[in-house]
């Protein structure tokens, strides 16, 4: 409950968009509409492998007008903890999920006088949601979608038909790449530039926004982290009175879950800082993983983001 | 049978009053006898059946008088409602948050039927009966901020969220206690909560900008805030600060119980879907202090809060001139007996 209200869904369709990625469309079970959302927001999707839950962020690509479904797209990656291992290989048509309501914090700024959208692999999701508002409300905009190569854009077929020559792909077997520094300099005062990708990318994209002059406030990103595995590790909740193991493929938040202490939470990413967590004590030294806390925070030891944070040493003593 | 809506007014001849009904279902906004600052935010969840939060938007017999006027304010002075053109998504999920609430919980008052976009609305108080586009303005005879607005009580924000900040960017304010939407349109959460005394030292807006800014969708938070207005005024703006302020001078000892009014608002806060702004409702409840000693417990305690209040918050709150000529007027019915916990009347 901590993640917010709790939507149940049916898979209903499952398709296998290019060899690493698969497009869930998620219906209601209820069969009361779903939410309408703001484009570039997620949802967290909870996943029961055998008793170990698993709870995932995935943003959303679209919604059926009348709310029979929303889409995700899912890439599988090797070294995921299961996640996304765990809808490729166990999830069948039919079967039943839970996420969370969606949440946005990635949004479109409305003030913006034109809109550049850049998108690396699997990051092309929420910029494709945002791609049709910005198409619905005739705004101003342009689509920059980088992949490795033809047979793995994804949504790259999508993306041409619905927009057209505001399209640019680019294709890494091609030595084609984003070419921030002709993008940039030249686009109207007022605009915003959205990035979702790999980080490499990200950072080299949002470097070359300073390096063109433009203001932070008009870059965007979003990142999320799949929660990194590590060394295991003990975790005393000081109110709740338990102590618990981090297992080396469970993230810290997910321990505590299992633990049966509801904490905070939202992006499961470590970048809303809803899960900030106050530290008592801690016998070896903390991994920090997220964005949301300042360097200085981060140097304090005082505070934890659990979502993708953890401890290398014996025991960490929270205030949960 | 529906709600009784009575007719009155909320200025000139001041003909407003609470049914014993309404006393007992009033906001009071203390759970204890002394004055505490507290941020008090809790989730929007369903009250008791009768209570002020039985549900998500509030009518209450002075609706259809309330409303006539907001339309007053309007007229002399349409500034009260603006909205900046980033605002007009926001503007829809307005719409639909209110007319979703109010056909739901006041059927026999408000009737939606939505065939895909085309929604028929019929306010039945107010011989409204209107047919139009969901999401095309030219549909409406106004914009539809202003459009539902003029049909639900209580004053609107619309905040824009960017930046890691929130930008009242819209909003329709007529019933407020002396601060002015034309002055803090475009202003972020700190700038417009400047002038606050005390709460800015303690980190009090740091701690709710951040709670706000991932308020979540489905998960309405709200709060009461209080103070106190000579007359049962609505319209306490600065920008009518000269028809108004002049009357908290023409309290005397004897006429305190009709014309000192505690004034709660019950401030609610929604994430909007499609916009991801967050719409901020202040619906505003007046009690004379006649009516409030109705209530005993409230009797007791209220003399107690205003004696502990810290000079720097009456003074904001701008009661500090008739403060002791109440908490005199008052204390006759304050006789020292404990008090319950709690907000509600034994």
């Amino acid at each position: 409950m901590s993640g917010g209200v709790e939507i149940l869904v049916r898979v209903a369709d499952i398709e296998q968009a290019t060899a690493t990625v698969r497009r869930f469309t998620l219906a209601p079970l209820s069969g009361e509409p779903l939410p309408v959302y703001s484009a570039g927001a997620h949802v967290v999707v909870t996943m029961d492998d055998d008793g170990h839950r698993i709870r995932n962020p995935y943003s959303l690509i679209s919604r059926a007008q009348d709310g029979s479904h929303y889409r995700i797209g899912v890439l599988k990656t090797p070294n995921s903890r299961g996640g996304s291992i765990y809808l490729h290989e166990k999830v069948c048509e039919g079967d039943e999920l839970v996420i969370t309501m969606p949440v946005n914090l990635f949004p479109i700024v409305r003030t913006g006088r034109k809109h550049v959208l850049v998108a690396g692999g699997i990051g092309v999701t929420p910029i494709y949601a945002m791609a049709e508002e910005l198409r619905a409300a005739s705004a101003p905009y342009e689509i920059h979608y980088a992949m490795r190569d033809a047979s793995c854009g994804a949504f790259a077929d999508e993306l041409v038909e619905m927009h057209g020559d505001k399209v640019r792909l680019y294709r890494d077997d091609a030595q084609e790449v984003i070419r921030v520094d002709a993008i940039l300099p030249h686009q109207p005062l007022g605009t915003h530039l959205y990035v979702c990708g790999p980080e490499g990318m990200i950072d080299a994209i949002l470097a070359g926004g300073r390096k063109a002059g433009w203001p932070v406030e008009n870059l965007h990103s979003e990142r999320f982290l799949a929660p990194m595995g590590g060394a295991p590790f003990s975790v005393a909740l000081a109110k709740a009175g338990i102590t618990a193991t981090v297992r080396s493929d469970q993230s810290l938040l997910e321990a505590i879950e299992e633990a049966g202490v509801d904490a905070p939470y939202l992006c499961r990413g470590g970048a809303c800082g809803q899960c900030e967590t106050r530290v008592i004590s801690a016998d070896g030294e903390l991994i920090h993983n997220d964005h949301y806390l300042s360097d200085e925070e981060k140097a304090s030891g005082a505070k934890i983001m659990t979502c993708v944070s953890r401890l290398k040493g014996r025991e960490l003593v929270l205030d949960l | 049978m529906g709600i009784q809506f009575k007719q009155e007014t909320f200025r000139d001849d001041y003909t407003f009053s609470n049914s014993p009904e309404a006393i007992r279902r009033f906001p009071f906004p203390f759970d204890r006898d002394e004055y505490m600052y507290s941020v008090n935010i809790e989730q929007h969840m369903p009250g008791p059946p009768k209570s002020y939060v039985e549900f998500p938007i509030d009518i209450d017999e002075h609706y259809v008088s309330e409303m006539r006027d907001r339309a007053i304010v309007l007229k002399e002075d349409p500034l009260r409602c603006q909205s900046l053109p980033h605002m007009l998504p926001a503007e829809w999920d307005l719409v639909e948050l209110l007319m979703d609430s109010m056909s739901k919980h006041y059927p026999e008052h408000f009737q939606l039927t939505k065939d895909g976009d085309r929604w028929h609305w019929v306010n039945q108080p107010l011989g409204i009966d209107q047919t139009f586009t969901f999401g095309d303005t030219a549909t409406l005879p106004c914009p539809p901020m202003e459009y539902i607005t003029r049909q639900c009580q209580g004053d609107f924000a619309l905040l824009d969220q960017r930046q890691d900040n929130l930008w009242m960017d819209a909003g329709i304010v007529t019933t407020q206690a002396d601060w002015s939407l034309d002055f803090d349109i475009g202003m972020n959460f700190m700038e417009w909560h400047g002038p606050v005394p005390i709460a800015h030292d303690i980190g009090v807006f740091d701690r709710a900008l951040k709670f706000l800014l991932n308020l979540q969708q489905g998960r309405p938070v709200r709060r009461l805030n209080w103070t106190m207005t000579i007359n049962p005024r609505l319209d306490t703006s600065p920008e009518n600060y000269h028809k108004w302020g002049q009357e908290k001078a023409t309290v005397t000892p004897e006429n305190v119980g009709d014309k000192v009014h505690l004034r709660v608002e019950l401030q609610a806060l929604w994430r909007l879907p499609r916009s991801n702004a967050i719409v901020f409702s202040i619906r505003a409840y007046l009690i004379s202090m006649e009516e409030l000693v109705t209530i005993p417990k409230w009797g007791r305690r209220f003399p107690r809060i205003l004696k502990s209040l810290p000079e720097p918050i009456a003074n904001y709150k701008g009661l500090s001139r008739y403060r002791e000529m109440t908490i005199d007027w008052l204390s006759k019915y304050d006789d020292g007996q404990p008090t319950s916990p709690g907000f509600f009347p034994d």
